[in-house]
């Protein structure tokens, strides 16, 4: 039972991490916690599941999806906050712009869509479990350890090994140095919007098919495990995102499996409460807050 | 003369529009439901329900008079819910109110209708304790304390001795049906032998699964909204629970959408119903017809509660003779009324009084059926 529990953990965590990567990226970057990332969450999920209705396989579907977020999430990032940025608006106000426009869109979406749970088409993918010796995993799961591992090293190559990602990492440290370095930041931020859409989207479909649970406000329930896992991963940290979303899963896990399943939010919490009270820039981060 | 009789005319034109608006305008009923939100698909089934029968009631009028009704969305939100029984009742006057859907929403909102003496009837809160709140709350829903008891029953005659209990440990609708749960597995002599609980909005439930697997018993009991119990059976699948283990569902599970979510891991799943959509009597099949017809799909038993619930409260008002709260209170405790759900009367404590309706469903082929 132990090894099945942790396997539960780990990839409950892989689940979390995986919605975190976009999010820590997008308030690193771009410095507003930017609550409409659910929203680009559950738009990639419910893409995925008109396009393999459409008769697309999931390989196909994915990517699409994820792209198909991506956009919505440079639309509405500028919509939204490109007056806000121009004009220097305290972080306060984007803050409140980001809620406002995301309860708009999820009533929006509702309305149009209805509040029910969809599935995927079954057969979309394979329901076998592995089993190795006692323990199960099923194809889905599998498929989220694969993703979140490859976009984490994706990321991290993107950000330490190209010019957009150096570009990107200069604006996080200073954008007015960088914009006077010639960086253009306007594109650069509309970039992070992008990638960031794209890895909510992508965690949207792969977390979609692991639960088969697709509806509107599936981002909406994510968002605060989403918090505290950039918070203690320290904001703008993607390996610290990572590291913070497989403990956060793991401990809920053993907390449930062993202790009680009535306290797995309270002690989840509480570890949150505690690591900010000793480290207030996150477990893995530094004292210089905004890194990517 | 002229200037008289053109008096008299003006008089008599400025009083007869009163008049006749006293006669003719609506009785206004108001209802809170969930339209909103992750929950929004129980309200939004009570609501066809409740404009399916609204519709049957308005095409004869009661007492000469046609029925309004104002629909407040409490988006699952206690507060909102207080704040709809205080519009509906302060600013639309209205002089019953159906809802809210759910038994905390209940809780929140009953007590504010009750003391301004404001019938409220809820057709889909089967939480204990619901109609002790006060002598104007009543409710048309069949409490789950009636309904679990032969669910159980059938458990046991297919086999079961020992049982494992799951809920959801943060609302008020789960944790009653639980509590219910617990009891009525106590008085059948079941033997629990895991009590889990989880978040309504929670979708991982490997935890509580694992635990409960290796523990092995003959059945599992769930009571939880239909979305988390949809995931735990998902879920439990996939960690290898088999035919072995029987499933029981709640209130919660009693809905067509555990079979669109789940599909077939839901199989075999049984659950206790005070209605099923293919009971054949011919009011439920009219009324599943025109359902259907309206709104392009089947109604669930939340559809069906509520339109009854209507019809219940349109009889009521009929037989107090006037729209008023008070006599409307005292006729609605008077009612025999034959709906879709069966012979209806209330408990002297406001509670439906029988529960001879109750069928028990097996999910198959991700729907319900009657069990053999």
């Amino acid at each position: 039972m132990l090894a099945q529990q942790l396997v539960n953990g780990v990839l409950l965590g892989a689940t979390y991490a995986l919605f975190a990567l976009g999010f820590t990226l997008m308030f690193g970057v771009l410095r507003v916690i930017n609550l409409t990332y659910g929203f680009y969450f559950s738009a990639g999920a419910l893409l995925a599941l008109w396009m393999t209705r459409l008769g697309l396989p999931i390989w196909a579907a994915l990517p699409l999806a994820a792209f198909g977020a991506g956009c919505i999430a440079v639309v509405f990032d500028w919509i939204l906050l490109t007056r806000l940025r121009r004009i220097q608006a305290p972080e306060l106000s984007s803050l409140m712009v980001t809620l406002g426009g995301v309860l708009a869109l999820y009533s929006a979406l509702t309305s149009w869509l209805g509040p029910d749970i969809r599935r995927l088409p079954p057969g979309v993918v394979s329901a076998d479990a592995f089993h190795v010796g006692d323990i199960r995993i099923t194809t889905a799961q599998i498929l989220i350890l694969a993703a979140t591992t490859l976009l984490v090293g994706a990321l991290l190559a993107l950000m330490h090994g190209t010019r957009l990602g150096l570009a990107i990492r200069a604006m996080a440290e200073k954008p007015d140095a960088a914009q006077l370095m010639g960086i253009d930041t306007g594109r650069a931020a509309a970039m992070v919007s992008f990638i960031s859409g794209c890895l909510a989207g992508a965690g949207g479909v792969l977390i979609g098919l692991n639960f088969n649970a697709i509806h509107p406000y599936m981002g909406e329930t994510m968002m605060l495990r989403g918090f505290v896992v950039i918070i203690v991963g320290g904001l703008g940290d993607i390996r610290g995102a990572l590291l913070a979303g497989l403990a956060l899963g793991v401990i809920e896990v053993m907390t449930a499996g062993y202790v009680s399943s009535g306290l797995k939010e309270a002690v989840a919490f509480l570890i949150l409460v505690a690591v900010l009270w000793t480290r207030p820039s996150g477990l893995f981060g530094r004292a210089v807050l905004r890194r990517a | 003369m002229l200037r008289r009789t053109l008096l008299a005319a003006a008089m008599t034109l400025a009083v007869v529009p009163a008049a006749l608006a006293q006669a003719g305008a609506p009785i206004q009923i108001g209802a809170i439901e969930i339209l909103s939100g992750p929950n929004a698909a129980y309200g939004t089934a009570i609501r066809a329900g409740l404009e399916l029968a609204l519709e049957e009631v308005n095409e004869k009028g009661v007492l000469g008079r046609k029925i309004t009704l104002v629909i407040e969305d409490s988006a699952g939100n206690k507060d909102q819910a207080i704040n709809a029984a205080r519009k509906l009742i302060g600013r639309d006057k209205v002089v019953t109110i159906i809802g809210p859907t759910l038994s905390n929403e209940m809780f929140a909102a009953g007590p504010v209708a009750n003391e301004r003496k404001i019938p409220i009837i809820g057709t889909s809160t089967t939480a204990a304790g619901i109609t002790a709140m006060g002598p104007y709350v009543f409710r048309t829903a069949l409490p789950e304390s009636d309904v679990i008891p032969v669910t159980l029953a059938r458990a046991q005659a297919q086999g079961a001795k020992t049982i494992a209990l799951m809920y959801g440990n943060d609302d008020a609708f789960s944790k009653s049906g639980f509590d219910t749960m617990k009891a009525a597995a106590e008085k059948a002599g079941l033997n629990i032998l895991a009590i889990e609980s989880f978040g309504s909005k929670d979708t991982d439930f490997s935890a509580q699964l694992t635990k409960i697997r290796a523990l092995k018993p003959d059945a599992v009991g769930i009571s939880a909204l239909v979305e988390p119990v949809s995931g735990v059976l998902l879920q439990a699948r996939q960690l290898g629970f088999g035919k072995e283990t029987l499933f029981i569902g709640g209130n919660g599970s009693n809905s067509p959408k555990l079979g669109e979510i789940a599909g077939a891991a839901a199989d075999g799943l049984i659950v206790g119903s005070p209605w099923f959509v293919a009971k054949d009597d011919a009011q439920n099949q009219a009324f599943v017809s025109k359902f259907r017809a309206k709104n392009n799909k089947d109604p669930d038993q939340f559809s069906a509660q509520a339109y009854d619930c209507m019809h219940i409260l349109a009889d009521a008002i009929a037989r107090a003779g006037a729209a008023e709260p008070e006599k409307i209170r005292d006729a609605l405790l008077a009612t025999s009324y034959n709906g879709v759900m069966g012979p209806f009367t209330f408990s002297p404590g406001r509670d439906p009084a029988s529960t001879a309706g109750v069928v028990v469903l097996v999910m198959q082929g991700g729907k319900f059926g009657l069990a053999p």
